[in-house]
């Protein structure tokens, strides 16, 4: 039987129509063999829109449907559904782009209507040939895996587990917390970072439907949507943590002091440690790198002061397997490396700081227990605060950090209340969005803290006056005196850039995840999917997918929490029905597709001498399609009849 | 006087890198030569060699291959498969006596709507210097060529 296929073309208000003249492209496919019907309408998505489409299907007998409209990452579904709504096979249907591939990039009518008829008729050409397909639907895992224990992984598994879900919570080092548990106030609020987080932590530690698994990393990950198989390399942690009473003898014993990374550089820690006094979980760890015994094979004074007798010298690295449904990436951020940045100073000058740096010094479980004070000891009497530096610069990173604006604030009213010392804010505009930012800008007007609208050029020790003399001079020009000004100071606060954690590239690559072309993950839809990825059952919590401030990473994982629990209480997944079939009479059985495909999906059956394919493994890449000598394999959905047909039909030759 | 050649370029490209890359390109309403036509296939992986001939066979000035970065495919490594079948394709077509620069293989991402608007109107341009690849017209002059020879 003949197909017998319907056009619906979409002016999109003006988004198409504006350009194409949706009217001509209509005619056109009406003329085309087997067409019987085409039409245009002003939203094809709209709820009339698809009425049209189920209609027409049952009033023109319609055995294929083509709209022409915007890419089928916005609509396909919407269509193969109303399709499926009248009766039609959903994969009986095809879109045309003739939005984002056409009309928005076009400027001249003309040739983008003649462009979009191209386009229609390549899509025509691809339904006349369409097979129906059965969707295969499969179970989901009921249990999520969480990557990073930050606030957005903190929260995001807290919301999965009360919703009677399983998760599992892994985390690189000794201790859930992230960045936040490094913060000593939050902004506007003045809330102790640790007072507000330390609860969510506990509550981590102690629900039963959370396994949190610290000093571990994700090594591999298999499988697809809902079934996922994931490898995690639980490091030796040479304390059993069933028999440590996280005492702390050990802490105080230990001999081995090295710079602690928790307070970024500025104390030591010891080779066996716990993060920071209130990590969760609270029992230590031994840093196999560091550690006397392990470098010597002397020492063990950890164990001999040990009472529980809890240290394992023989404990190893062991990797266990788990099943998951869904996956959240909230691996968090990094900054810039502040040594690049020398003309603030940084790495030159003692007391030039960054900003986290300036977190720990404020804190009371820092270097000075909280006191604010240069390098010698001393009370500074003026501080600058330098803001984006390395942010907002074509040098470093064009976009903007989000959280300096408002930590800089903070920083100003902390050292005010503490040192009376003078504070300075060097900025290029002032970016105070959230809620309650603004006000906050407005209290630190009126605090006294001078604002100087201008970025520094640099920081310097030369002095060109007596009253430069001894102090660290700040050089910018003001924009709004329009005069260069040289401001000597006691210290300087660089707000560096936030950045993509370092290893971010190979994190991406295993989750199979995408970049933005500023290094952080890319979100399916900017707008409306900004927790979801390109992968299916992938979802991103926090600031891996751009720099987030609290309040918005604490949603951003509330939000991947709830999309990856929609699926997993749905129970069931339908997966890609358009995978690979081999043609068992073709097969020459050369096995040349085994090698080829990716997943291990074809095997050689030994009775019938013939490539076997495992369709719930393929994922319908063509790979083997294209590889097979023998032309015995199709790709469902993309086969060569289809994509020939295709081809020959883009241009009118 | 006949108007300018308008090169017509096919371009075979993988949905998750290529084909969503020129989506970016259209939501930033980034503007480029309306010379191509896009063939969307899930991985470039599966760009079998005859669709370029077959593209060629039927009237292409040019044909461009893109997918995903190496490393940053969706199915793993399909990319790779297609970076090593590309060098046979270039002997291939290079026997047909197409010119080189009338095929190209690019990696664009999702993220790179800029490069592939860069990269179609570069392609656009260097095929608009070669002129018409008139295969038609090519092969019909070789074809009674080739049977005088077999006749000889």
């Amino acid at each position: 039987m003949e197909p017998r296929i319907g056009v619906f073309v979409c002016h999109c208000g003006t988004n198409i129509a504006g350009v194409v003249d949706v009217r001509r492209v209509a005619e056109a496919a009406a003329a085309w063999p087997d067409v019987v019907y085409a039409t245009e309408y002003k939203f094809m998505c709209s709820d009339p829109g698809q009425g049209m489409v189920k209609d027409a299907i049952v009033k023109h007998n319609l055995t294929r449907v083509v709209v022409a409209a915007c890419s089928p990452r916005m609509h396909e579904p919407t269509f193969r559904k109303a399709c499926a709504m009248a009766g039609l096979n959903p994969y009986l249907f095809e879109m045309a782009n003739i939005r984002e591939h056409c009309s928005w990039v076009h400027e001249d009518k003309e040739a983008a209507t003649l462009k979009a008829i191209d386009i229609v008729r390549t899509s025509v050409a691809k339904a006349r040939l369409l097979e129906p397909l059965q969707a295969r639907v499969v179970s989901v895992t009921p249990k999520v895996l969480v990557v990073g224990g930050g606030v957005a992984g903190i929260q995001a598994a807290l919301d999965i587990a009360n919703a009677g879900t399983k998760v599992v919570l892994v985390e690189r080092s000794q201790s859930i917390g992230g960045h936040m548990a490094q913060l000593d106030k939050t902004f506007p609020t003045l809330d102790c970072s640790a007072c507000i987080l330390t609860p969510k932590m506990v509550q981590v530690a102690q629900h039963p439907n959370i396994d949190l698994m610290t000093w571990s990393e994700v090594e591999s990950v298999e499988g697809f949507v809902g079934n996922f198989k994931v490898k995690i390399r639980r490091k030796a942690r040479y304390v059993d943590e069933a028999t440590c009473t996280s005492c702390g003898v050990c802490l105080e014993k230990c001999p081995k002091k090295v710079p602690s990374e928790f307070d970024e550089g500025m104390m030591t820690r010891k080779s066996i440690f716990r993060s920071f006094p209130q990590a969760v979980p609270g029992k230590p760890v031994i840093d196999k790198e560091s550690c006397t015994y392990f470098k010597n094979g002397k020492c063990k004074i950890c164990e001999i002061f040990c009472e529980p007798k809890a240290i394992r010298w023989d404990d190893e690295d062991r990797v266990v397997e788990e099943s998951v449904g869904a996956i959240i990436v909230a691996t968090g951020m990094g900054l810039i490396d502040p040594h690049g940045l020398g003309q603030w100073g940084y790495g030159r000058f003692p007391n030039v700081l960054t900003g986290l740096e300036f977190e720990r010094l404020n804190n009371a479980t820092g270097p000075t227990g909280g006191r604010i004070t240069c390098k010698d000891g001393s009370t500074p009497k003026s501080v600058a605060i330098l803001h984006c530096v390395g942010s907002r610069d074509r040098n470093h990173k064009e976009y903007c950090s989000r959280v300096c604006c408002m930590y800089a604030l903070k920083f100003a009213h902390l050292i005010k209340e503490k040192t009376h010392a003078t504070v300075y804010n060097f900025y290029i505009d002032m970016r105070c969005f959230g809620k309650g930012y603004e006000e906050f800008y407005n209290r630190l007007l009126h605090e006294g803290v001078k604002f100087i609208r201008g970025k520094a050029a640099y920081v310097t020790n030369q002095a060109l006056t007596d009253e430069e003399t001894g102090h660290l001079v700040v050089s910018a020009e003001s924009t709004t005196l329009g005069q260069v000004l040289r401001v000597p100071v006691d210290m300087v606060i660089l707000a560096s850039a936030v950045a993509p954690q370092k290893d971010a590239e190979a994190v991406a690559r295993l989750f199979g995840m995408g970049r933005s072309p500023d290094g952080f993950f890319m979100e399916k839809h900017p707008k409306l999917e900004p927790f979801s990825t390109a992968t299916d059952g992938v979802y991103l919590a926090g600031s891996c997918q751009s720099p987030k401030d609290i309040p918005d990473t604490v949603a951003h994982g509330a939000a991947a929490a709830s999309t990856a629990m929609s699926l997993i209480s749905r129970g069931t997944v339908e997966v890609e029905a358009a995978v690979a079939e081999v043609l068992t009479d073709s097969c020459s059985g050369c096995k040349i597709c085994q090698d080829v495909c990716p997943y291990g999906a074809l095997s050689f059956h030994a009775d019938t001498r013939v490539a076997e394919i495992n369709g719930s493994v393929c994922k319908g890449c063509g790979t083997c399609v294209a590889t097979c000598p023998s032309g015995a394999i199709v790709g469902r959905h993309f086969n060569d009849r289809q994509i020939l047909a295709q081809i020959d039909a883009a241009f009118l030759w | 006087m006949s108007h300018e050649f308008e090169p017509r370029i096919v371009v075979l490209c993988c949905n998750w890198c290529t084909y969503a890359g020129a989506d970016l390109a259209g939501t930033s309403r980034m503007k480029y030569a309306p010379n191509v036509r896009l063939v969307r296939v899930m991985c470039s992986g599966r760009v079998d060699p005859s669709f370029v001939l077959r593209a060629f066979q039927d009237g292409a000035d040019g044909v461009l291959i893109a997918g995903c970065h190496p490393g940053d495919c969706h199915y793993i490594n399909g990319n790779l498969k297609t970076l090593r079948r590309y060098p046979a394709l270039e002997t291939l077509i290079a026997q047909f006596g197409i010119e080189p620069d009338r095929m190209r293989l690019e990696w664009i991402s999702a993220a790179e709507g800029d490069v592939f608007v860069h990269v179609v109107n570069e392609m656009t341009e260097q095929v608009r210097a070669l002129g018409p690849l008139d295969w038609k017209r090519r092969t019909a002059m070789t074809v009674p060529a080739a049977e005088s020879h077999t006749a000889g």
